[in-house]
């Protein structure tokens, strides 16, 4: 009658980790309207306002136009604000609704867990960042004067960002308190990080401050990798980027590991 | 024979409550095991600490001999979990959640098992479905069959049939017997005292985080020996007879239903004769057989503690 359950199952230890990722890239694909094809048309409506008004009016960067200033920082923006909010909406949806427990019975190792979320995360920050990039190039052309670096840096953004998103995601107890993080905590510190001015152009008090922002590192890298100009040397950028990604990464696998807030 | 799963002196502690206190028990491979007991007994938090989604503050839980802290990833494998909260990701369909949680036990697609999962469910016609459009009963047979997924030697199911109608409740445990003879071991709990007495080849009863008994069903039913004789009546009495007193004779009914309880010593030998002697108008006899329910009642009643505000 269910003679099928005799025959022992197979174990492949590698799945339970590609099918967490394919999960997850499912789920932000699934309302992309949501999570792609909205940040892309917020995106392209500053791309607009910089690139087809202002941008050619302003200059605050010798050599370059404000659009071609203003288009690297918008596109780490989108990385940034997809590749958090992919991570923290996930984890706290699946906290919130109670089928968090689904994977907590499921043989998925902690740094599976990880590794599956933040590379979604990645994934969508990166694309929504790519598309950005690609409707810039209607109203501006770039130098992409170190393409690897460039990339690099979008990348470590988009890491960064996810192991922050999981974070929040675990210390939050209700909506409002997630979407704190994100109004109260990043938006501040990417607008204050030089997405629309170079902090040299600061009085001298504010610049001082702005060298506490690290997103002023991984914003003013970015950009220096692409238009070949910057605030803060590019190594020193990488430097504080990655001391910065890998503290987070440390702090998400703490939580995980510990099960702390998921495990009862 | 290495047991299915084995509690050793297993403790949870949420604040000041102690919702699990030096919790032991073994049940043997092929068994189905009841864990039974009042709401806040501790039945969901030990299953809890089973599956892994509870910290266990201490003890220990083997399951098939592998520690489910040291060897988590082996005992996860073999368990399969039916939670007794729905819980579904409204973000896909029941055909793509199945392909999705076999994947989650490093299970390769095993299409046979899916498919008989899927017609035994009878989830065939909602597969392509979102789950926020499935009835609350279609959910609870989508949970079974995730449960179930990837062919768990120690199968799970806390209070799987609660708010399930009668036909799916009998399906459902059709099914779970027929997996049983397979030789999945099945631990539940139940509110429906009368399907663990059927279901269960022993029962643990639990109350305010105690194991307060533990036996095979029949004995467990044996510890009540007082047992009730109901006399039905063709006319009514106005009071019941003096000469009844020593077995505890009450009237109900407008006098027309006379209740008497047996003696622990002795039985209906000592009662007949005096039935007959008396002359009642007796239309119908009968002896209710002691449930689950007075065994559950007699036992969690009486370990009610003095402190109902706190289990320090």
């Amino acid at each position: 009658m269910i003679a099928p359950l005799r025959q022992p199952p197979s174990f492949v230890p590698w799945l339970p980790f590609i099918t967490l990722l394919k999960k997850e890239v499912l789920r932000f694909l699934r309302v992309s309207f949501q999570t792609l094809l909205a940040p892309i048309v917020t995106a392209s409506l500053y791309l607009f306002v910089f690139g087809a008004t202002l941008g050619e009016r302003l200059s605050v960067v010798e050599g370059f136009s404000y659009a071609q200033f203003v288009v690297p920082g918008l596109v780490l923006m989108g990385v940034i604000s997809n590749s958090f909010a992919n991570t923290s909406s996930s984890v706290f949806i699946s906290r919130y609704l109670g089928n968090f427990v689904d994977l907590l019975v499921t043989p998925i190792t902690g740094w599976q867990f990880i590794l599956a979320y933040t590379l979604a995360a990645m994934l969508r920050g990166l694309l929504v960042g790519s598309a950005v990039w690609g409707i810039s190039t209607l109203f501006v052309d770039l130098p992409w004067s170190h393409p690897l670096a460039a990339l690099l840096m979008a990348a470590m953004a988009s890491f960064l960002f996810a192991q922050f998103g999981l974070i929040a995601a675990i210390h939050a107890n209700t909506m409002d308190a997630l979407s704190m993080f994100n109004n109260f905590l990043i938006l501040p510190l990417i607008y204050l990080g030089g997405v629309f001015y170079p902090v040299s152009i600061l009085p001298p008090l504010w610049a001082r401050l702005s060298r506490f922002n690290p997103l002023l590192y991984l914003i003013d890298g970015f950009r220096q990798a692409i238009l070949g100009v910057g605030d803060v040397p590019l190594l020193q950028a990488f430097a504080v980027t990655s001391l910065l990604a890998l503290t987070l990464f440390g702090w998400a696998a703490l939580l995980i590991g510990r099960g702390y807030k998921l495990r009862t | 024979m290495t047991p299915a799963l084995e509690i050793q002196h297993l403790q949870k502690r949420f604040g000041t409550t102690v919702a699990v206190r030096d919790l032991s028990l073994t049940i043997a491979p092929g068994e189905i095991f009841g864990l039974l007991g009042p709401n806040g007994a501790g039945k969901s938090t030990t299953i809890n600490m089973i599956s892994g989604v509870c910290r266990i503050d201490h003890g220990t839980v083997k399951i098939f001999g592998h520690d489910n802290r040291h060897d988590y990833r082996t005992t996860r494998r073999i368990t399969g979990v039916m939670h007794q909260e729905i819980v579904t990701d409204n973000f896909f369909t029941i055909d793509r959640a199945l392909k999705i949680h076999a994947g989650f036990y490093g299970v390769p697609r095993d299409e046979i098992w899916r498919q008989l999962l899927i017609e035994r469910l009878g989830l065939g016609p909602h597969l392509h479905k979102p789950m926020n459009k499935l009835s609350g009963g279609m959910k609870r047979r989508f949970m079974v069959a995730k449960a179930l997924i990837h062919k768990p030697r120690l199968l799970i199911l806390d209070e799987p049939t609660a708010g399930v109608d009668v036909e799916l409740r009998r399906a459902l445990w059709q099914f779970v017997r027929e997996i049983n003879r397979e030789g999945t071991t099945i631990l539940l709990t139940t509110h429906y005292l009368e399907e663990a007495e059927q279901m269960c080849d022993r029962i643990a009863i639990m109350n305010r985080g105690d194991l307060v008994a533990l036996d095979r069903t029949k004995q467990l039913l044996a510890r009540i020996q007082q047992r009730q004789v109901i006399v039905h009546l063709a006319t009514p009495l106005s009071k019941p007879p003096a000469e009844l007193t020593d077995f505890g004779a009450t009237l109900r009914e407008n006098g027309q239903t006379l209740c008497l309880e047996l003696p622990k010593e002795g039985g209906i030998g000592a009662l007949l004769p005096k039935l007959c002697g008396l002359g009642l108008p007796v239309r119908d006899l009968e002896m209710p057989r002691p449930g689950l329910e007075e065994v559950f009642i007699t036992l969690t009643g009486s370990q009610q503690r003095s402190d109902p505000g706190g289990r320090q």
